[in-house]
């Protein structure tokens, strides 16, 4: 059994590519895939743990987390969908009025 | 130890460098399939971490649903091309930086603190099974699982309002 915390700094590492993705990234759907990343890297600290403790807990927040991202992804496609419809474009940078 | 170690470093190369060709792909198509290979790689962390349970969670539900879903909308907006990355160079190189400080930071108090996280003990052949999740679930997380299903619901009623066609 590995040291968790290999499993530790690799879920720290994922979470800042996810938070660069966010930053370097102008496509909204890539965007959206980056939160994902970033989620999952917060998923993989907290499975992580929950070897390191023999607590189940961690599991059990790691599919409620889950449960979380999809209801998000479902909603957020939807919105991205909508925004495409009005404004023809995803790109973030078209995206600075509210307004229609 | 030696083996998971290999398989650990090799793994982990591959998450790594997953992740960033979902950054850098030009193409909204292939980020979603770097994003795929990425969370499978995850779920075999998973399984090496001893949640079975989890991993094929991860690998039905993210790697599964959610995938599909993210190649559904780019498909259908036909939005595969995405581009450049950012306008200017400072766009490009402040976002570097500031990633390369939050990792180094936070790989410097994984090291400091690399004492304070406790050793593994091997685990029971049970834990992580379906069965000890699932009595976990519905022993001490019973009300969280039924709001979930509460959210679940608002969010499918959210998407199908957000997406239906303006004329209907």
């Amino acid at each position: 059994m590995l040291p968790v915390g290999y499993y530790i700094a690799l879920s720290a590492i994922l979470f800042t590519l996810g938070a660069l993705g966010v930053l370097i990234r102008r496509n909204s759907i890539v965007i959206f895939m980056s939160i994902e990343l970033m989620l999952n890297a917060g998923n993989l600290a907290f499975v992580a743990f929950a070897r390191a403790y023999q607590s189940l807990s961690g599991q059990i927040f790691v599919f409620f987390i889950m449960a979380v991202a999809a209801a998000e992804v479902a909603v957020g496609l939807a919105l991205i969908v909508a925004i495409f419809q009005t404004k023809r474009s995803i790109d973030v940078d078209q995206l600075n009025t509210m307004q229609g | 130890m030696t083996s998971e170690l290999i398989l650990f470093f090799i793994l982990a190369i591959v998450a790594v460098a997953s992740a960033v060709g979902m950054l850098l792909s030009r193409n909204a198509v292939y980020a979603a399939l770097y994003l795929i290979l990425n969370f499978a790689t995850v779920a075999v962390f998973y399984l090496m971490l001893s949640a079975a349970f989890i991993s094929l969670v991860q690998v039905t539900v993210y790697a599964g649903a959610i995938m599909v879903l993210f190649l559904f909308v780019i498909m259908l907006l036909g939005a595969e091309h995405t581009g450049r990355l950012s306008e200017s160079g400072w766009m490009f190189w402040t976002p570097i930086v500031l990633g390369a400080v939050l990792a180094v930071e936070a790989l410097y108090i994984i090291l400091r603190q690399w004492k304070a996280i406790p050793a593994t003990q091997a685990a029971g052949s049970d834990f992580g099974a379906p069965a000890a999740v699932g009595l976990e679930l519905f022993q001490n997380y019973l009300l969280p699982f039924e709001v979930t299903s509460v959210l679940l619901l608002v969010a499918m009623i959210g998407a199908i309002l957000l997406a239906r066609s303006k004329k209907a």
